[in-house]
């Protein structure tokens, strides 16, 4: 803020705030001619619209003080506080500094309880109950957003509770998406593909998954697939972790697996983003994420124990 | 002046009727968005009935074609009686009801169709901007020539508070509409950044203290007197608090933005003007309950003058929380949640409505030619609904508001909140239904108003004969 800013903000505040307290002392003194009405009270003499009168009665003494009081006050806070111009205030107080330390603070306090803990290796973490608590706080409020509160995923959003991994499903694999992220790109075919063929791929690549399909249609998606998408997805539709090709023959789709979204993926392509958490969670906390979504293993492959038998 | 000159209430009763008409339109779309809360599957998938298009639909509804209304009906009702003068141009005034209600159906139309300027309670597009624009200054030409035909030297205290609410409205409106057209329905705002959230508050705080304070101050310094049969209480208190209000509320509008990017030293002065706002704008709460004082028995037989009495007290009461909640560490409480909604509602329905309301019951037996209204009976009972009403409706809103806050900044020994958003959404959900039932109390008791309206205007004469001006007291 330059000189006159500075000067223009701080003198205009001080002028107007004892322009206000002299408006409320001089009208109390002043005098004003008056009248009588017929009930003897004192008025300002002016009647209008037949009844409209102004009895002249002074200003009630406590509201007076309420006014006075909320001047000191605002007097000692622009003392205290920034909001004279450039002048800090006597306490120096800024908004940012106040957020700055605060953060540091809770860093602080953060490192210090859960750095140790996170040093251990991420499956033993995975069986810590307070890892997994803070894990779970932490997801509900960084990952719920695309993952769901529940961690069952959403369309495009892949569920973290099942036993289908994308990206692999070792603990390291794990780390790597969560740290580092991921980036899924599934390129567009429609200017290889014909429309019916892609729905000949795509017919096929619901057979893969176990559908009853025709399978005239199946069959000669088949030579097509073959051809292009087993670069990525496998000759038998396994996938790829390495590259983020999902498993073809598991049934489980990240956009949707009816034969409108499959056509859509093939001729579309898709560019899944899971952003890295290096930067956004740090390591600490990204490490008690990866120890919650670990956590839930054991749980979905008990689950499915039970369903089988 | 002429001995048969006759005061101007054609227009009187036009915007009357409307004020009626709006104010059940604008609370219908805010029952609907209430619900729309709890069930949001209401919008039916249809965009133009999805909640971000009513809400500013509702809001504009509300305050500028039923509050409106009620601040064009009742100005150039006691302006010409306390100027002892007919309205200075028929035709302007007529161009005003007109052009003003050009302007509500534009915004009923083109808010729904997702057209609007982005900008808090100055949503319209600049083309109605613009119209807006020219209805006013044909308003301020209308109001203040009539002024200048006064029969009498001194200028009734109603009327300072209805210039000056003419008048900044136009400064506000203006300034915070400068943009730069790029379509039909779309333009740029010329500011940019802080600057521009600053414009958008320093005009929103003051179209609250302009628009819904000063303008149906002026209403209530005609119209309770006058029911009350009783004389101003204090002349020096009203010069004081006019003086005061209008200048202190400039000042307010940073309040809106603590803890943004707006400099500390802006937040601060936001904060201090604020508090020092709670005396001026008590002291039109003291002056118009004071009024009363000999006269408090008709109290008891008379539903206008409770309503008015009502209506200075939520005024009172929400003009003390509005700095209290200016406080940077209240607000840091506060703001965002539900409570802010509550203390509007407690403005918007206990005090602007309520006053309206009572206002328009002893206006429109008078440019109907009539004693009274159809029933007092009706009165009593909008009386209550509306009173229920309001309070059901604040109190849901205070008791979410401070749970989300408190929920809100709720943490974890890790650091992290203790509560995601969707379980505290989850825990507010009765609250909006309370919410609901408020809402719909309130608006019921304005069909109560509508039905009285009409059986009142059953019994009037077809041709209602015009009111001769009355001739001054010392004339």
């Amino acid at each position: 803020m330059s000189h006159f800013w500075h000067f223009y903000v701080a003198g205009i505040t001080l002028i107007f705030i004892g322009v206000m307290v002299w408006l409320f002392i001089s009208t109390g003194k002043a005098k004003v001619t008056t009248g009588q009405n017929k009930q003897g009270e004192e008025t300002t003499g002016h009647v209008w619209d037949e009844d409209l009168a102004e009895l002249n009665n002074p200003m009630p003494r406590w509201w007076l003080w309420l006014f006075y009081l909320s001047v000191i006050f605002a007097l000692a806070y622009l003392v205290l506080y920034p909001g004279l111009g450039r002048y800090q205030g006597m306490l120096g107080w800024t908004s940012s500094e106040q957020y700055q330390e605060e953060m540091a603070y809770a860093n602080e306090v953060f490192e210090a309880r859960f750095a140790e803990l996170a040093s251990q290796p991420l499956d033993v973490l995975a069986m810590n109950a307070e890892a997994i608590q803070v894990g779970r706080n932490l997801f509900a409020h960084n990952c719920s957003t695309c993952h769901g509160s529940d961690a069952r995923g959403a369309t495009g959003y892949p569920n973290l509770t099942d036993d289908h991994w994308i990206w692999g499903e070792s603990v390291d694999q794990i780390w790597h998406t969560i740290y580092f992220g991921r980036q899924a790109v599934m390129p567009g075919f429609s200017s290889s593909l014909s429309d019916q063929d892609v729905t000949r791929v795509a017919t096929y690549v619901q057979q893969l998954a176990g559908l009853d399909v025709d399978a005239t249609m199946a069959a000669q998606g088949k030579k097509q697939f073959d051809v292009i998408c087993a670069a990525c997805h496998g000759t038998n539709g396994l996938g790829n972790p390495m590259l983020g090709a999902p498993n073809l023959t598991r049934g489980v789709y990240t956009y949707g697996g009816s034969l409108d979204d499959i056509r859509y993926t093939i001729t579309q392509g898709r560019n899944g983003v899971m952003p890295a958490q290096r930067e956004l969670l740090g390591e600490t906390r990204a490490k008690l994420v990866t120890a919650y979504i670990l956590s839930m293993k054991p749980q979905f492959e008990q689950n499915e124990a039970l369903s089988h038998e | 002046m002429n001995q048969t000159a006759t005061y101007n209430d054609k227009v009187v009763r036009q915007f009357a009727v409307m004020t009626v008409v709006w104010g059940i339109v604008g609370m219908l779309v805010g029952v609907f968005i209430a619900a729309q809360l709890i069930w949001p599957e209401m919008s039916l998938n249809i965009s133009w009935l999805s909640y971000g298009r009513l809400r500013p639909l509702h809001t504009n509804a509300v305050i500028f074609a039923f509050g409106g209304c009620a601040l064009f009906a009742t100005s150039y009702y006691a302006v010409q009686r306390t100027c002892h003068a007919r309205l200075f141009s028929d035709k302007l005034a007529a161009f005003t009801f007109w052009g003003w209600q050009a302007v509500i159906v534009g915004a009923a139309i083109t808010l729904p169709m997702g057209f609007t300027m982005g900008r808090e309670y100055a949503e319209l597009i600049w083309p109605l901007a613009i119209l807006v624009a020219l209805v006013w200054v044909a308003y301020a030409v209308v109001f203040f020539g009539t002024i200048v035909k006064r029969q009498v030297k001194h200028i009734y205290v109603a009327n300072w508070f209805y210039g000056s609410f003419i008048l900044t409205v136009a400064v506000l409106h203006i300034v915070n509409n400068l943009a730069i057209p790029t379509s039909l329905t779309h333009s740029y705002p010329i500011y940019s950044g802080t600057v521009d959230a600053m414009v958008q508050w320093w005009y929103g705080h003051n179209a609250v203290g302009f628009f819904l304070t000063a303008g149906f101050l002026g209403m209530m310094y005609y119209f309770v007197p006058k029911q009350a049969g009783r004389p101003v209480y204090s002349y020096r208190l009203s010069i004081v608090h006019f003086w005061s209000l209008i200048a202190i509320y400039m000042w307010a509008g940073p309040h809106h933005l603590h803890y943004t990017a707006l400099p500390d030293w802006v937040q601060s002065l936001g904060m201090v003007f604020s508090l020092i706002l709670l005396a001026p704008s008590w002291g039109g709460m003291i002056n118009g309950i004071m009024t009363l004082s000999g006269a408090w028995h008709k109290l008891r037989t008379d539903p206008i003058l409770r309503f008015m009495i009502v209506a200075l007290s939520f005024y009172g009461m929400s003009t003390f929380e509005g700095p209290m909640m200016s406080i940077k560490t209240v607000n840091a409480l506060s703001h965002y949640t539900d409570w802010t909604i509550g203390h509007v509602h407690s403005g918007a329905l206990g005090w602007v409505a309520m006053i309206s309301i009572g206002a328009l019951y002893v206006l429109f037996p008078k440019v109907l030619g009539l004693q009274a209204m159809y029933s007092t009976r009706l009165i009593e009972w909008h009386f209550w609904t509306s009173t229920i009403g309001t309070v059901l409706y604040i109190v849901a809103m205070w008791i979410s508001g401070v749970m989300q806050g408190l929920m809100w900044r709720t943490f974890n020994d890790d650091g992290t909140l203790t509560y995601t958003f969707i379980e505290v959404l989850k825990l507010t959900e009765p609250f909006y239904l309370l919410r609901l039932m408020g809402g719909m109390i309130f608006l019921s008791g304005m069909f109560i108003m509508a039905y009285n309206l009409y059986r009142t205007w059953q019994t009037a004469p077809s041709k209602v004969a015009a009111v001769p001006v009355i001739q001054p007291a010392h004339a």
